[in-house]
């Protein structure tokens, strides 16, 4: 925090100007600490609490130890589901929604007369509201009447009852997903644009060619935006619930191959009413994705490149 | 894209422009057609008969286009009482956030309080862990105070601010000079004048991010509603469409109408605010 100016003292070593000033300051933030405790921090720990506990809402909570940890982790075959659901789709979403960004962003990065009303085509689709686009992408992907198949039909291809089919459901959900790149392209091309042009031309003079260029200078000068968006996406990816409880159903559909796990604390908690289980798998989820985040951090030093600290390490 | 003659004398400058044009502007079409025409699908089907629906091979331009979709979806479910109830949630989300996101952007960016870059930091830690963590919680907490089925619980927070904003906030009244304040103390003003008549002003275009992403949020909340909200007199758009879809064999004219009407609202934000938005966005894509 390079931006404050002193170092924070203690309120004993404050003069009296200094301590209205703090006292201020307090008043000031005091909406987000109420927020915090009340809609936060208070929750988090009830959350921790309740996970020890069974409980329906009404009537009092009934104190049962690990008896939720254990029952998910050893006899919960919907766990399993949701965990491998959710990161079989992470593991194929995510490096597409990096590539078709990035490409995507190099395609807008053109200077051309019009680009903007491109740009602005190709961001169109992410303001959809998700409930909206859902629907939209269950319809295009009706095996009989939908788009898609029809136009699989022009290519001879018999297309699969994607959403009804338990093998595509996933791959659905990622394709509706995709359509919805233009929201990440519109960050890479603000990663892209910020590249400094010399880096380009120093490169044009060393007889580079495009692909060199993008390779040697694009993609390091774009990874720490890489980075931002693949912890973001990754935590995004375990908050998944409107297109899978709009296109998989909110039992997750056929054979459970759309259970994403929000829909299955969504289902735990409020469907059957399941405080204390709901709480243990949402914990579950939290520390699991804490660590993940930790994980990719602690990774990012040795493919993250980062402006600053060339500058420090070679002067 | 950056030219390189060298390796291609026999074009020309000019010729080579020419090329690089054209195969750029084919990208551009292509791609805008691949994610052009899942909306033009939507809007096509809202204009066609039950017949024309199911219309094998389909109908790409209807005829006749049945215009009068538009208004029977006012009629089969109740989507004027949606449109305002959403509205509604989303003027409170606003002024929420207005409020409370000004005030404590400005206490962590202009006053120095012991604690002030502990405080901040845990505030931006809590952007990294998922809020469904709290649903459970929150929805017993609301319900023990028997306000389940109610707007509060989709209001409230809000008054409390919302990290993310307070962050992008902060970080805008940052870059005001301090010389501002200092002169104004000066001349007598008191905190209060400083963060209503200066600051406030100047932070004009990051208010205008609050109420962008405050309205598209709300907007686009469906979570939520759905567990708070019982009562179809109370549901909005999100939610109403999706019970629309489960309500009856499904009526994909009447449908994709309905989602057409959904997606106006942020579209015409869209329109208005395009620049900050995306600017916004970019800011978005490196926050945590």
């Amino acid at each position: 925090m390079s931006a404050f100016t002193r170092v924070s003292r203690s309120w004993t070593q404050l003069s009296p100007s200094e301590r209205r000033e703090a006292l201020a300051g307090y008043l000031f933030i005091s909406p987000w600490i109420i927020g915090f405790l009340v809609f936060f921090l208070g929750p988090i720990v009830a959350s921790f609490i309740l996970s020890f506990t069974r409980w329906n809402i009404v009537g009092t909570p009934e104190w049962v130890g690990l008896a939720n940890y254990e029952r998910i982790f050893t006899q919960d075959p919907f766990f399993r589901k949701a965990v491998t659901v959710t990161l079989t789709y992470a593991a194929i979403y995510l490096p597409l929604e990096v590539i078709f960004g990035i490409l995507i962003a190099v395609v807008l990065n053109q200077k051309l007369r019009g680009i903007g009303l491109f740009r602005t085509m190709y961001y169109m689709p992410y303001i959809v509201p998700k409930v909206a686009s859902s629907l939209v992408w269950v319809w295009v992907l009706n095996p009989r009447y939908g788009l898609l198949n029809t136009m699989l039909g022009w290519l001879g291809i018999t297309g699969p009852s994607w959403l009804s089919d338990p093998d595509w459901v996933l791959p659905s959900i990622v394709m509706m997903a995709l359509w919805g790149v233009g929201g990440s392209a519109v960050i890479y091309l603000a990663g892209l644009q910020n590249v400094p042009n010399q880096l380009y031309e120093a490169a044009s003079v060393d007889g580079a060619n495009r692909v060199q260029k993008f390779v040697r200078i694009t993609l390091p000068m774009l990874s720490p935006t890489i980075f931002f968006q693949l912890v973001l996406g990754l935590i995004g990816t375990f908050q998944t619930f409107t297109p899978a409880f709009i296109a998989a159903g909110r039992s997750g559909g056929p054979l459970q191959s759309g259970l994403f796990y929000m829909l299955y604390i969504y289902n735990r908690s409020f469907e059957s009413m399941r405080m204390g289980y709901g709480s243990a798998l949402a914990w579950i989820m939290t520390v699991f994705i804490m660590i993940i985040t930790l994980l990719v951090f602690r990774s990012s030093k040795y493919w993250v490149y980062y402006e600053a600290e060339r500058k420090r390490t070679n002067r | 894209m950056t030219t390189t003659t060298r390796h291609l004398p026999r074009l020309g400058l000019r010729g080579l422009q020419r090329f690089n044009d054209i195969s750029g502007y084919t990208v551009l079409l292509v791609l805008a057609a691949v994610f052009m025409i899942p909306l033009y699908w939507m809007f096509s089907t809202a204009l066609k008969s039950p017949q024309q629906t199911f219309a094998i091979p389909p109908e790409w331009i209807p005829a006749p286009a049945q215009w009068e979709n538009f208004s029977e979806v006012f009629e089969e479910v109740p989507f004027g009482r949606f449109y305002l109830n959403t509205f509604f949630l989303a003027f409170a989300n606003i002024v929420g956030h207005l409020v409370s996101v000004t005030l404590v952007a400005y206490g962590f960016a202009r006053l120095r309080f012991p604690g002030r870059n502990i405080l901040f930091l845990v505030m931006l830690s809590t952007l990294m862990i998922p809020y469904q963590v709290t649903l459970v919680p929150r929805f017993v907490m609301f319900s023990k105070l028997g306000l389940i089925n109610s707007y509060w619980p989709l209001i409230l927070p809000a008054f409390t601010g919302s990290p993310f904003l307070i962050f992008l906030v902060r970080q805008y009244m940052m870059s005001i000079p301090f010389d501002l304040d200092e002169a104004a103390y000066i001349d007598g003003a008191t905190r209060l004048d400083v963060f209503w008549r200066i600051i406030l002003p100047l932070a004009r275009p990051a208010l205008m991010l609050v109420i962008v992403f405050t309205f598209i949020d709300v907007w686009n909340d469906f979570l939520q509603p759905l567990i708070y909200l019982n009562d179809p007199d109370m549901f909005t758009v999100s939610l109403g469409l999706s019970f629309f879809q489960g309500a009856r064999e499904t009526n994909w004219n009447l449908l994709m109408a309905g989602s057409v009407l959904a997606m106006i609202p942020p579209l015409i934000l869209f329109f208005f605010a395009q620049k900050q938005l995306i600017g916004g966005i970019s800011v978005e894509g490196l926050k945590g």
